[in-house]
């Protein structure tokens, strides 16, 4: 059954089709709510973030220091044991210089890139990586392995979230 | 283990377009009714309907395995939908090589469908709720930073450049010229793809496969029947399946352990000891061309961080010794997510029966795989074929 000799489905049609009208579609815009708990792990993670502060959660078992923190461990699948506070300092383990924003569109000229890195946190184990940004840095500047310190938000603006830490800029070793 | 052995008899696939005018479940049904054709059956040998599709934000339309049953042949049927985000395409026949193996049935049919250019401005924005909700969505992600976090940190592990990594490009978008389901058959040079538009660094738009629209669809029988209904059944002998956690800020980005896990269930039921003689042609994964190396290491076709080798000895081209996408791949032949990995196992089953066409590859292979990858990055999906 070669597929050359077969008719194949699939009607190929323009985005121009569709706002000139030469195609009729229905279009919908979803306008739902959600409000997603925080959990324990996580409520308690948030908390300290308002307080300027980076918590882990360790494991006895394996001894793993986990971020983000978690109740439970994956890994042997029990119990977490113990909050331990860690650094808010670490080393960038891959980054990128990204042009486009969520939705696809591309960022405004003069703006600059969104610059995500996973970065490793000081004190959790070796390859906790969260994601999060960097900044403070120009682009070509950025290395792998490249050490980097939390900056924080002022603490009457923290709200308790991940943006707490605006951005993790280079620091000297 | 006792089990029905279970044969592909035929197969059926729409052409991949960015946008199409017929409905999710118009697509189905025309990818089933071609798989029934193309086998000769009607859908009243069809004893039970596996379908895949990925996310129901593509489309808007919640339940969508319930809203696409009747166009995939699914009604008043047995009927299951899987979903295991762009693993989904390789996962959907595993299941319905389940159905059959058991014993339960002796024909099933697997369609998978995706219509993903419901969603606007751009169906990408559907992917930022994979993220998660309370430590990843504020900082406003999309799909493509873990992509290019996980490039970044492949090549500076192994040392890799971005030329050689287009290569992939390259070579994928070239196969699907003789591809008549293709989206983006292309002839490009290396350079194309560098000066193409740097969308998240390393990743360039060339780099990367696009938004589609598309079906494709399977016919599974047992032994017994697959022999009254074709002389050139494909066996699938081996599957395999494995999930990795969805912390993958903590995994190693550079290599995708969980593909390993999931060839290596795959080649221990297939008798397979060495991946790297026994597989003559491979069709990995490839939504991004550095895709395609990671997953010839994880699926231990090549050792780790030398896949890039095979591919500049010209190994992996289609007359090579050990050809990769020959269809042209996610990059070349189009992405609709779920249909993608189906159309890489249909890709298999038609050069194992010498039925490629412009695409065939020489040398009667007798053994090849196809793979899919998804989900957070943490998927692993992988079916052996024989003829």
């Amino acid at each position: 059954m070669e597929l050359e000799r077969f008719e194949l489905g699939a009607t190929h049609y323009k985005e121009s089709d569709l706002k000139e009208g030469k195609l009729l579609s229905l279009p919908w815009t979803p306008n739902l709510k959600y409000a997603w708990d925080n959990g324990v792990a996580i409520g308690r993670y948030l908390a300290e973030l308002k307080e300027g502060r980076i918590i882990a959660r360790k494991c006895n078992k394996c001894r793993r220091i986990m971020l983000p923190p978690r109740m439970f461990c994956e890994m042997c699948w029990r119990p977490t044991d113990e909050w331990v506070y860690v650094k808010d300092t670490g080393r960038v383990n891959t980054y990128s210089v990204c042009y486009v924003n969520w939705d696809a569109s591309r960022i405004k000229k003069g703006e600059k890139p969104h610059l995500p890195a996973v970065i490793e946190i000081d004190g959790a184990s070796p390859g906790m990586g969260i994601l999060h940004l960097l900044g403070e840095v120009e682009p070509e500047d950025i290395k792998i392995g490249m050490w980097v310190r939390a900056v924080w938000k002022k603490p009457e603006e923290r709200e308790g979230a991940i943006t707490d830490i605006l951005y993790f800029k280079p620091v000297r070793r | 283990m006792a089990y029905q052995r279970v044969a592909i008899v035929g197969a059926g696939i729409t052409k991949f377009v960015r946008r199409a005018q017929e409905t999710g479940k118009e697509l189905a049904f025309q990818a089933a009714k071609m798989a029934l054709d193309s086998c000769g059956l009607t859908m009243k040998d069809i004893e039970c309907v596996s379908l895949g599709t990925a996310p129901d934000a593509f489309d808007g339309v919640h339940m969508k395995g319930e809203y696409l049953a009747d166009g995939s042949g699914g009604w008043r049927k047995p009927y299951m939908r899987h979903f295991v985000g762009g693993g989904t395409g390789v996962f959907a026949p595993i299941h319905g090589w389940f159905h059959v193996a058991s014993g339960m049935f002796d024909t099933c049919l697997v369609v998978c469908s995706e219509k993903m250019s419901s969603c606007h401005p751009h169906p990408q924005g559907a992917f930022k709720t994979i993220f998660d909700h309370t430590t990843e969505q504020p900082l406003n992600p999309t799909l493509i930073w873990i992509f290019a976090l996980e490039m970044n940190r492949y090549m500076q592990t192994y040392g890799i450049t971005k030329e050689e990594i287009a290569l992939v490009s390259v070579k994928n978008k070239k196969n699907a010229m003789d591809h008549p389901s293709a989206q983006l058959p292309m002839e490009i040079t290396v350079e194309d793809v560098l000066n193409s538009e740097v969308l998240a660094w390393p990743v360039n738009r060339l780099d990367i496969s696009p938004a589609s629209d598309g079906a494709a669809a399977i016919v599974l029988a047992s032994e017994h029947v697959a022999k009254r209904i074709t002389d050139k059944p494909v066996w699938i002998d081996g599957v395999g399946w494995n999930l990795d956690t969805a912390y993958w800020a903590t995994r190693d980005l550079a290599y995708p352990r969980y593909v390993e896990k999931a060839a290596r269930m795959a080649y221990e039921m297939a008798g397979i000891k060495e991946p790297q003689k026994e597989i003559e042609i491979a069709e990995p994964y490839d939504p991004f061309d550095y895709k395609e190396l990671h997953h010839m290491e994880g699926l231990l076709l090549a050792d780790r961080g030398k896949a890039v080798e095979m591919l500049l000895d010209g190994k992996t081209q289609r007359d090579g010794d050990r050809p990769m996408c020959p269809s042209g791949g996610a990059l070349g032949v189009g992405n609709p997510i779920a249909a993608t990995g189906l159309m890489k196992v249909i890709e298999i089953f038609l050069q194992l029966r010498g039925e490629a066409g412009k695409r065939q590859v020489p040398g009667n292979p007798r053994c090849g795989l196809a793979q899919a990858w998804g989900d957070l990055m943490q998927v692993g999906t992988v079916v052996v074929l024989r003829r």
